[in-house]
């Protein structure tokens, strides 16, 4: 069968890493008893790249995104590291973290319109972190404000800059959020369903404007989503999680040309592609739902919806590690956490009847 | 699999209804069960109350006025006329109850129908909306007092000014859950299949809305016990001899030096009422969130 | 926001106006001839008649309403029946007392209320949250003037700390003023304290976990300007709606906390109005509560318009 090999940790890596994060684990305690959400994930953002992160609904991928910078609520439980350019945030003090959020790590969520104050104006939000991290006074930071306001592709944002929220559609808002995340220049921009409440035809926007703040400003992105449309359309890497593990780490070329993980070609098969299933082809669902963990098993977690699953991957869990099949020449890192890949370029898995 | 997995807030055993959920988690509050337990004593004693009073509220006894409590045959004292302070806070206990319960029965009996026009009808809701206004511009005190003043002091006076002062609140709630509830699917669903309006107002939005509509009452009631004993006091209410909590606090008053005991002990009948309702209150607000257990 | 303002006066109006009709009905509802009842001392069929002319009482009631709303607008509320002097000049020395007492309760209840209620919702879960809980229950339950009662029993009469009754105006003497008026305001404030607690509290829970507040933590904000600026601007509209509907309950309240503590106010003329049947006091009371009930409510509504940008831009609340 296929052989897989060790990898190194470092992965192809377009500049320097700026943000390394490794085993990071995260648990809440809830009054329905413990549930572990992130399970040792590592990833590493190289400077000026985009790094998608892919997977359902609960797979863990926001409660990692939020935890980068410490913004969980006290009930999480977070082990593991998170480095940004050497300094360690896990487990830093509150004042540290402060000072890097919105400066060195800033953050666009996914509702624009209850993610931004209604009862204050774009211009003073923005000018908000101005003020707190560039300790610009007040007519400076407006005038500053006015300027990420054009820069992210607001027209009169003169005008604009003293509008309310509820004054501008979802999809200025959404570059509203951005240009205030931009305005102190920080490192790493976490954007977590930055498209999922907007239109298409706003998304297709959304994406420039963040493709141009990495090309103008070299800013790192870790975009999170669940539609694979958007990892195609902008990300260099993808991260593919399940169930609070990373299951398959490549290039995105890669990832879609020929998945390894057998939940990754699930997701893959389950997207509606134009012109492949005209008429003919249903689309395929993977059986089953993701499960919500109280501890992580020593055993692969997506077992029980895999078609290719057998004892081997219920005794042990596997390690992310380098794909090889058959003579192959493993592909520089493309990474997967499965017992038994997808052994060609192919992405149909075996059919199951659910 | 080794897994395991975390139940789901609201998920039970198959069959669980929304009235079963809401009574677990009372059940499991400790402040919902002392405080319910607090209101069925004080109801029983309420209700029993002239069957089960040691004394008789009007008996009077000029040899031993102002006796403390303990003194042996009456538990908690007596008054300036000699007569049992015990009997006259059970029966005046009862007596806000009473009027509590009838201030409120009239609220709601006038106020839900209100607010279901109100919030289901565009052109009734304008009307409505404006006789809202017109009931709110008088604090139940002054409309206690016009009443008064044109049909004179009495408990159902002092019942029904305190009944319509809180229709206002009744509607406000009412019409805001009839909007909220008009909206949902399920009632496009009912006119779609050809349900008339009070059909669908009485099978599909009132049903609905008896949360808002408990919880409303459950805060009006010890609203309408202050309110009661603050009108028996200034003598708009229950006129003396009748034992009413507020006019044993008006006599204590004056006595206030003599009989310390006869301010005090009515005044913590009527918090301790109030206080078990508030706090009952607080819970099934809590119990009937749909936001899960906490 | 014009709109919004229109709107609102319009209705502000009309409850006015039905107010008054209702008001204007009330007395002609009495039992009996209201003539009688308009009488003093002086029951001769000469002075009722007088009476009946004077508020046109055998004319049709447009007429008498017409009249009655002429002499409102006048200044004229009519006589005491029981002392003979014109009720405008009763309530030109009342009302400054209760005004005084109300504008205090208010200012002291909004204070504390807010402040435990901040208090208790970004204390959530320690003990101090459950204070501010406990107290906030027992202000809402305690009957108001019985925690006079007992004030003026031990802090009064037994301590000898503040006095038990009466009034020095504010501008004769401002201290002794302050000394009467302390303890009324304080037990008058308790319960709207206690409401606005609980309001304050629950608005800034929701707040607190919203969006934009995660957006402002994630921008690195402080804990203070977080609270503030981003959590409590948004809870104190729905504050200021609650405290809005309380007031009705504070006027009630006054009346009976100046009826305890011998407060010459509005309130005490109120009950000796109902006691003594002085129809022209109790008329021109209830109508006076009414009509200040209904400008608050609007200078409320202005007040919303200014804390919440989505109306003074559209008008619309949503």
């Amino acid at each position: 069968m296929t052989t897989v090999e060790r990898a190194g940790t470092a992965s192809a890596a377009v500049g320097t890493p700026v943000l390394e994060v490794h085993d990071l684990s995260v648990s809440f305690t809830t009054e329905g008893g413990t549930v572990s959400a992130v399970d040792r994930v590592s990833l590493d953002l190289a400077s000026g790249e985009i790094v998608g992160m892919v997977g359902e609904s609960g797979c863990g991928k926001s409660v990692t995104a939020m935890s980068i910078a410490g913004l969980l609520p006290d009930s999480a439980r977070v082990s593991g590291s998170v480095r940004l350019e050497g300094t360690e945030l896990v487990g830093a003090r509150e004042s540290v973290l402060r000072r890097v959020r919105g400066k060195e790590i800033a953050y666009i969520f996914q509702e624009p319109m209850t993610s931004l104050n209604p009862v204050l104006t774009v211009g003073r939000q923005i000018g908000e972190v101005l003020q707190v991290h560039e300790r610009m006074s007040k007519r400076a930071a407006r005038a500053r404000a006015v300027e990420l306001l054009s820069l992210v592709g607001i027209p009169s944002a003169g005008k604009r800059v003293d509008n309310y929220p509820h004054q501008l559609s979802g999809g200025m808002r959404q570059r509203v959020m951005i240009a205030m995340a931009v305005a102190c220049g920080p490192k790493v921009l976490v954007a977590d369903e930055p498209t999922t409440a907007l239109d298409v035809t706003v998304q297709a926007g959304i994406l420039q404007v963040l493709r141009d703040l990495r090309d103008r400003l070299g800013t790192t992105i870790l975009i999170i989503t669940h539609d694979l449309g958007v990892i195609a359309d902008i990300a260099d890497r993808v991260v593919v999680m399940y169930a609070g593990r990373v299951v398959e780490r490549a290039p995105v070329t890669d990832l879609f040309a020929h998945p390894y993980h057998r939940y990754t070609a699930g997701l893959l098969a389950a997207s509606p592609t134009p012109g492949k299933h005209a008429g003919t082809e249903r689309l395929q669902e993977i059986p089953g739902l993701v499960p919500v963990l109280s501890t992580q098993p020593d055993a692969c977690t997506f077992a029980d919806r895999c078609p290719a699953a057998d004892e081997q991957c219920l005794d042990s869990a596997p390690a992310l590690q380098l794909v090889r099949t058959g003579s192959a020449v493993p592909v520089t890192g493309h990474l997967a956490a499965c017992w038994h890949p997808c052994p060609s370029p192919r992405t149909q898995p075996q059919e199951t009847t659910a | 699999m080794t897994v395991l997995t975390v139940p789901m807030a609201e998920a039970g055993p198959a069959g669980t209804s929304r009235r079963t959920r809401v009574l677990r988690r009372l059940r499991r509050n400790p402040l919902a069960v002392v405080s319910f337990v607090v209101l069925a004593l004080a109801a029983v004693v309420a209700l029993l109350s002239p069957w089960i009073a040691p004394h008789e509220v009007q008996q009077t006894d000029f040899a031993h006025t102002f006796s403390p409590p303990g003194t042996p045959g009456h538990l908690l004292g007596t008054d300036d006329l000699g007569r049992d302070v015990l009997s006259r806070i059970m029966l005046g206990a009862r007596a806000s109850l009473q009027v509590a319960l009838l201030a409120v029965a009239t609220s709601l009996i006038i106020g839900v129908p209100l607010g279901l026009a109100a919030g289901y009808f565009r052109a009734w809701d304008a009307v409505i909306s404006r006789f809202t206004d017109l009931l709110l511009a008088f604090p139940f005190l002054i409309m206690a007092v016009g009443l008064a003043a044109i049909r004179g002091a009495s408990l159902t006076n002092a019942a029904v000014a305190i009944g319509i002062a809180q229709i206002p609140g009744v509607i406000r709630v009412v019409r805001s859950d009839t909007l909220r509830l008009k909206s949902l699917d399920f009632v496009a669903a009912a006119v779609v299949d050809g349900a008339s309006d009070p059909w669908v107002l009485a099978r599909h939005i009132l049903p609905n809305a008896t949360s808002v509509i408990l919880v409303q009452a459950t805060v009006a009631i010890p609203t309408a016990i202050l309110a009661e004993a603050v009108l028996s006091f200034l003598g708009l209410g229950i006129q003396p001899p009748s034992p009413s909590l507020g006019t044993m606090l008006a006599t204590a008053q004056q006595f206030a030096a003599r009989a310390p005991w006869a301010a005090v002990l009515p005044g913590v009948v009527i918090m301790g009422l109030a206080l078990a309702f508030n706090v009952f209150g607080d819970a099934l607000r809590d119990a009937l969130d749909p936001k899960g257990d906490r | 926001m014009a709109r919004y303002l229109i709107t609102r006066a319009w209705h502000s109006a009309l409850t006015l106006l039905l107010s008054t009709i209702v008001v204007f009905l009330g007395v002609r509802a009495l039992p009996g001839d209201p003539a009688l009842a308009l009488a003093g001392e002086d029951r001769s069929p000469e002075a009722l008649e007088a009476i009946r002319h004077h508020y046109g009482l055998d004319q049709p009631l447009p007429i008498q309403f017409a009249q009655y709303v002429e002499r409102l607008v006048q200044g004229d509320f009519g006589v005491s029946i029981r002392t003979g002097i014109p009720v405008s000049s009763m309530l030109t020395t009342a009302v400054p007392v209760t005004v005084e007492l109300s504008l205090l309760a208010i200012l002291l209840a909004a204070a504390l209320g807010v402040g435990a209620g901040v208090l208790a919702a970004v204390r959530r879960g320690r003990p101090a949250e459950w204070l501010a809980n406990g107290l906030a229950l027992v202000g809402l339950s305690v009957p108001h003037f019985w925690l006079g009662l007992l004030a003026i029993l031990y802090l009064s009469v037994a301590a000898g700390l503040f006095p038990a009754s009466g009034f020095v105006p504010l501008l004769e003497d401002p201290v002794g003023n302050l000394h009467h008026i302390i303890l009324p305001t304080v037990i008058l404030g308790a319960g709207l304290a206690a409401i606005i607690m609980r309001q304050t509290r629950s608005a800034m829970l929701e707040a607190l976990s919203s969006d934009h507040v995660r957006t402002a933590k994630a921008k690195g904000l402080r804990p203070r300007a977080v609270i503030t600026r981003h959590a409590l601007r948004n809870s104190l509209i729905v504050v200021v709606t609650i405290v809005g509907l309380q007031l009705g309950g504070l006027i009630s309240g006054a009346v009976v906390t100046e009826q305890i503590f011998g407060l010459p106010g509005f309130g005490k003329m109120t009950i000796d109005a109902v006691f003594q049947r002085d129809y022209p006091v109790i008329q021109a009371v209830v109508l006076l509560t009414a009509t200040a009930y209904i400008v608050i409510n609007f200078l409320v509504d202005l007040l919303y318009s200014v804390i919440d940008p989505r109306i003074r831009v559209t008008g619309d609340p949503t």
